[in-house]
């Protein structure tokens, strides 16, 4: 029988942790971010099909960085999650706090029982009737979870971008902005991306409309890339 | 061999992990005769110009029993197509909210629509899963139609208990009302309708249908109920507001009063 090294929990916690931030590092960043139309999301990702964001139901959506696999598997288990307890209930009955709280035990269990943890940060976002009344959470790869009111941004050198975003807003009220200001915004932060109409097709954007325009119970709809540049085309 | 994850389907999501959330699928004890549930009857669909008209009558009946007269039999399925159904009421409208959110969920998952025959091909399989109730006289026979999107017009499909799936042209009726409504419609359908033209259509074949066939209800003036219907084209599904409705069937109440025929 081979011999066992010993190794203290802190230690093996922080070599665990330091693996998953550093996946997420590597990655492109997201935004989101409550504003008078809705929550926008707007993710930096030069693919057209393989989504960083996601519908999950009504009036719930799901953003995430880090490796496609392992959040792609978290979105469609959030989908399952949300239609059985919506069709087992009542549309009603599916909130974001639950989805949340779930995604977090999930993440939680991965990072202390598997032989890796999962290398991504997700956000789950329910539309209120205001800004105010917005739920962000945003859940980070051992499980913990936070309520951030206003905005998340998540994965790529996320310190320097919040400082950008920060800078941006300051003096401008992000509650009263419609959604093309938002997309503005978040072109300007994005180190990848320009601000000019050609750089549509490196942003993915939807959004969770306050109001839909179809009178549709879904209130989630995805922006094309003719959308956004033509949003991008009118800068002030 | 590597196992694929779980696919884009709902209703195997449920038969896997949640059999105890489908709709009545068990079998019920031999030897009992019908069990009485209420029933739901005639359903018309019909093309024209620009898509088609799915139109149902608002009767529930368990034998000679009225069981309801608002109950809402066609539903909007997704954004392009919607679902009548006629037979035993619960399975049928279980099977109804069942196969809308088997739609929502694929294209969530998938992140597009199913194709319409898609569609139809996942309606047949759900209904040949109550083959054994549909034995013990609890059947439930959809009517499916929608506008398809790649071939840019609107189709319209049947079924039978067995799940057998047959696609029909110009226009089709089922419940107890139908052969009435099927006279109706022959006389009436024309190619190159218009929205309005047919919805009406829709609302006097049901009239014909309710006039032979006590299983199917009329226009109620006195409570203010009317057929449920909706149309479907390129723009999607919208349901016909009730007013319209009011207008279209009290109008054909008052033709009918005038020209004065008894049979």
């Amino acid at each position: 029988m081979s011999a066992q090294y010993y190794v203290s929990p802190e230690q093996l916690m922080k070599d665990r942790a330091d693996f998953a931030r550093k996946g997420i590092a590597r990655g492109r960043a997201v935004i989101v971010a409550s504003c008078a139309d809705g929550i926008a999301l707007i993710a930096e990702n030069p693919s057209g099909s393989l989504h960083k964001i996601g519908e999950i139901y009504d009036r719930i959506a799901f953003a995430a960085v880090g490796k496609y696999n392992e959040f792609e598997s978290l979105r469609q288990a959030g989908v399952r999650y949300a239609d059985t307890r919506g069709y087992s209930y009542s549309r009603f009955d599916v909130t974001g706090r639950g989805l949340a709280s779930v995604y977090a035990q999930s993440l939680g269990a991965v990072f202390t029982a598997e032989a890796k943890p999962f290398e991504v940060e997700l956000a789950v976002l329910e539309i209120g009737e205001s800004p105010e009344d917005d739920t962000l959470f945003s859940l980070n790869f051992d499980g913990s979870i936070a309520e951030q009111p206003g905005h998340i941004i998540m994965g790529g050198d996320t310190p320097a971008l919040r400082e950008s975003w920060n800078g941006y807003w300051s003096g401008k009220d992000l509650n009263a902005a419609g959604i093309d200001e938002v997309i503005r915004a978040a072109a300007h932060v994005l180190p990848g991306v320009g601000e000019s109409p050609e750089d549509a097709r490196l942003l993915e954007v939807a959004m969770l409309e306050r109001v839909t325009s179809t009178g549709s119970h879904r209130h989630f709809r995805r922006l094309d890339t003719p959308t956004i540049a033509r949003i991008l085309g009118s800068r002030k | 061999m590597i196992e694929l994850g779980p696919g884009p389907s709902f209703f195997e999501h449920l038969t896997r992990d949640r059999p105890d959330l489908l709709p009545a699928t068990s079998t019920v004890p031999l030897g009992e005769a019908t069990i009485k549930a209420p029933h739901g009857t005639t359903i018309v669909a019909l093309s024209y110009a620009d898509g088609i008209v799915m139109a149902g009558d608002r009767r529930a009946t368990m034998g000679n029993v009225i069981a309801s007269r608002r109950i809402e039999k066609v539903f909007e399925t997704d954004h392009y197509s919607v679902l009548g159904i006629a037979g035993t009421a619960g399975i049928a409208i279980d099977i109804a909210k069942l196969f809308r959110v088997e739609l929502e969920h694929y294209e969530k998952i998938e992140g597009t629509r199913l194709s319409l025959d898609g569609k139809a091909n996942r309606l047949a399989s759900m209904i040949r899963s109550n083959l054994q109730m549909a034995m013990q006289g609890m059947s439930v026979v959809p009517l499916f139609a929608g506008f398809d999107t790649f071939a840019g017009s609107g189709r319209i499909f049947s079924f039978d208990i067995t799940g057998g799936l047959y696609e029909e042209v110009e226009h089709h009726c089922i419940g107890s009302g139908s052969p009435y409504a099927r006279g109706a419609l022959k006389k009436l359908w024309e190619p190159g309708l218009g929205a309005t033209a047919a919805v009406k259509i829709a609302v006097e074949a049901l009239y014909d249908a309710a006039d032979d066939d006590s299983a199917t209800g009329g226009p109620d003036p006195v409570r203010g109920l009317w057929p449920v219907v909706y149309t479907v084209d390129a723009t999607g599904a919208h349901r016909v507001e009730e007013p319209i409705l009011s207008d279209m069937a009290r109008e054909i109440i008052a033709e009918r009063t005038a020209s004065g025929k008894e049979a």
